[in-house]
């Protein structure tokens, strides 16, 4: 199992923020919005830069969703920020008819996802939103998995012409990709060559599954780690080429199970080549107010649980 | 638009329009008349008299005045009068809610027909995707005007409202929204369905420059639209509220919201024809 050195200790909505100033100085056509949650996503740094290149817009994402989709017609490359809950499923009407359907250039850019959202609830922990985003046509699905890929992806997605969501967390999570990372959209970024099992994960579970790893090999367990920051298009070769090797998959993620990450590596398999698959999601509940660590310990969403889904699957081929 | 139109030429247009309407949701049995009769000679003053457009077509719209649709399901009229000022031919308005159609039920982009810069049919997104245009013109030292129509009815959706503080907040003074103040709904009277109270007063107190005007005047609506142009870059938006009658120029039609969402059958469109004579050719 190769080694991962911890680079530091940052969330990933710094790497959104980040990402974006970045941007503000080299792209002058990059435009940002807020419902009124400046501070959580991280853009004060873009909005000091560029006073006339950012819009609050405040407590009202329908409204923000649709501003995008204008600036995008007048040449502008908008990003929006606000929980992922509100960049969602309260605008899946604004997204579906002037964003996608309308294949304008706006970047939904949400934080706050999942249940390490932690002690604000489930009314806010949102664990439906790459279902919701990945079922539109047009629509690319990022969830990058530390501040460094978060940063990354979110310069990335400025050049991608098309709508994007991009999706982070509020925790501080362990930074283990390096900054020089080449960051593609669509495509997997492999983590640890295995011959066992297949571990495909998005987002803040990916962490989780390089110390499965790490407990898989003490166990005599050789196992490949994938890491799936674009959900959609998702990169069915790399899935498909791992499990040719290994004969089985568990996917991880900070999501429901139906319409997450795992839903659509199962649809891979079952149109090409069927292995077994267990899921390591969010089983059709919803969270509840704790600490992010003790929700993902509550909600089955660890490193444990990783391993536990690796020996089940294993055990199935 | 190059040619100098007369008001008498933009009533025959607007009667064209509205001949072609009827036979376009006539063939196929379905769309939306009334809306479309009340809002013809608006369109056509638009078009043919007001804006400063391209038929080219550029999707940024750049040093032009833009339109905006909001109440999308109006398409039929937006569809005559785009290719009766050169968007497309007129022998497309024939493919109306057909298989493989540009010309879909409501507007659309995936098709790429010219005019057409956002979908709309979902209602009361519109304004806000006005003010994001409005915006990004201010941004780029544009300094032509956006235009967006939304139905009254329409407005009863709270997105309207979040559109209106902040075209206001933002001072979005090279945006015209119009009203089309035709009072019906597809569930009978406006006001009978959920009352829209004092229009003027609720514009006003969001902080809009508010004028009315008269949508079936064409003389009249032509000058209130100019004026209305007059009116911007005096750090107010600015909004018309359109008196019109649904189904304007057709008896039958007038006087009720039945025409809402219904084509005409055979022997009706026949009557409805007889009544619309233009110098024009049908498509």
């Amino acid at each position: 199992m190769k080694k991962f050195e911890v680079l530091g200790n940052k969330d990933t909505r710094s790497g959104f923020g980040d990402g974006l100033t970045e941007l503000g100085k080299k792209n002058p056509n990059v435009v940002a919005l807020c419902a009124d949650l400046t501070g959580s996503l991280k853009m004060g740094d873009f909005k000091n830069e560029n006073p006339d290149r950012f819009y609050q817009t405040g407590i009202a994402e329908a409204n923000m969703i649709g501003l995008a989709a204008g600036m995008a017609i007048g040449g502008k490359i908008p990003f929006t920020g606000t929980f992922a809950n509100f960049s969602t499923g309260r605008v899946y009407d604004q997204i579906r008819q002037s964003v996608a359907y309308s294949e304008k250039n706006v970047k939904i850019c949400a934080s706050h996802a999942g249940l390490t959202l932690g002690e604000d609830g489930a009314t806010h922990q949102i664990l439906e939103d790459i279902g919701m985003m990945k079922m539109l046509p047009h629509m690319t699905v990022i969830n990058p998995c530390d501040y460094n890929q978060t940063k990354a992806a979110t310069i990335a997605i400025a050049e991608h012409e098309g709508p994007v969501y991009l999706r982070f967390g509020r925790p501080k999570m362990p930074i283990f990709i390096p900054e020089d990372q080449e960051f593609v959209i669509g495509k997997a970024l492999m983590l640890n060559e295995g011959t066992d099992v297949t571990i495909v994960a998005t987002g803040h579970l990916v962490w989780e599954a390089v110390q499965a790893g790490e407990m898989l090999a003490e166990k005599g367990i050789s196992a490949e780690i994938i890491n799936i920051h674009t959900i959609k298009p998702l990169d069915e070769e790399a899935i498909l080429k791992s499990v040719a090797k290994t004969g089985c998959i568990v996917t991880a993620e900070e999501h429901q199970m139906n319409g997450g990450l795992g839903e659509s590596v199962a649809q891979c398999l079952v149109k090409n080549k069927p292995v077994p698959q267990e899921f390591v999601a969010v089983k059709d509940t919803f969270g509840e107010s704790g600490t992010p660590a003790q929700l993902m310990e509550k909600y089955g969403l660890t490193k444990t649980d990783i391993v536990s889904a690796v020996e089940k699957v294993i055990s199935r081929k | 638009m190059s040619k100098d139109y007369t008001i008498e030429e933009l009533k025959d247009l607007a009667t064209q329009c509205r001949r072609d309407a009827l036979r376009m949701v006539h063939a196929v049995s379905s769309g939306h008349p009334g809306g479309s009769l009340g809002c013809a000679d608006l369109f056509v003053a638009l078009y043919f008299k007001v804006m400063k457009h391209d038929s080219s077509f550029n999707m940024d719209g750049k040093n032009e005045d833009m339109f905006f649709l909001s109440n999308g399901h109006i398409a039929p009229i937006w569809y005559s009068v785009l290719a009766r000022s050169g968007y497309f031919e007129v022998s497309e308005l024939a493919t109306l809610r057909k298989i493989n159609s540009r010309l879909q039920g409501h507007p659309a982009t995936e098709e790429g027909l010219p005019g057409i810069r956002v979908a709309s049919g979902s209602l009361g997104q519109g304004l806000s995707v006005a003010s994001g245009v409005a915006q990004s013109k201010k941004l780029n030292g544009d300094d032509r005007n956006i235009f967006v129509l939304m139905g009254d009815g329409e407005i009863q959706e709270g997105q309207v409202w979040e559109a209106a503080m902040y075209a206001a907040h933002y001072k979005l003074d090279n945006l015209i929204g119009m009203i089309d103040v035709n009072g019906r709904q597809i569930d009978g009277d406006v006001e009978d369905v959920l009352s829209l109270g004092d229009l003027r007063a609720k514009w006003e107190a969001f902080g809009w420059d508010v004028m009315e005007a008269d949508g079936n005047d064409m003389e009249k609506i032509v000058n209130q639209l100019e004026e209305a142009r007059s009116n911007t870059g005096k750090g107010k938006p600015v909004m018309m509220l359109v008196k019109t009658e649904m189904g304007q120029g057709v008896d039958y039609m007038m006087g009720t919201h039945k025409w809402h969402g219904n084509a005409p059958n055979d022997e009706q469109l026949e009557d409805a024809l007889g009544q619309l004579s233009s110098s024009l050719a049908d498509y």
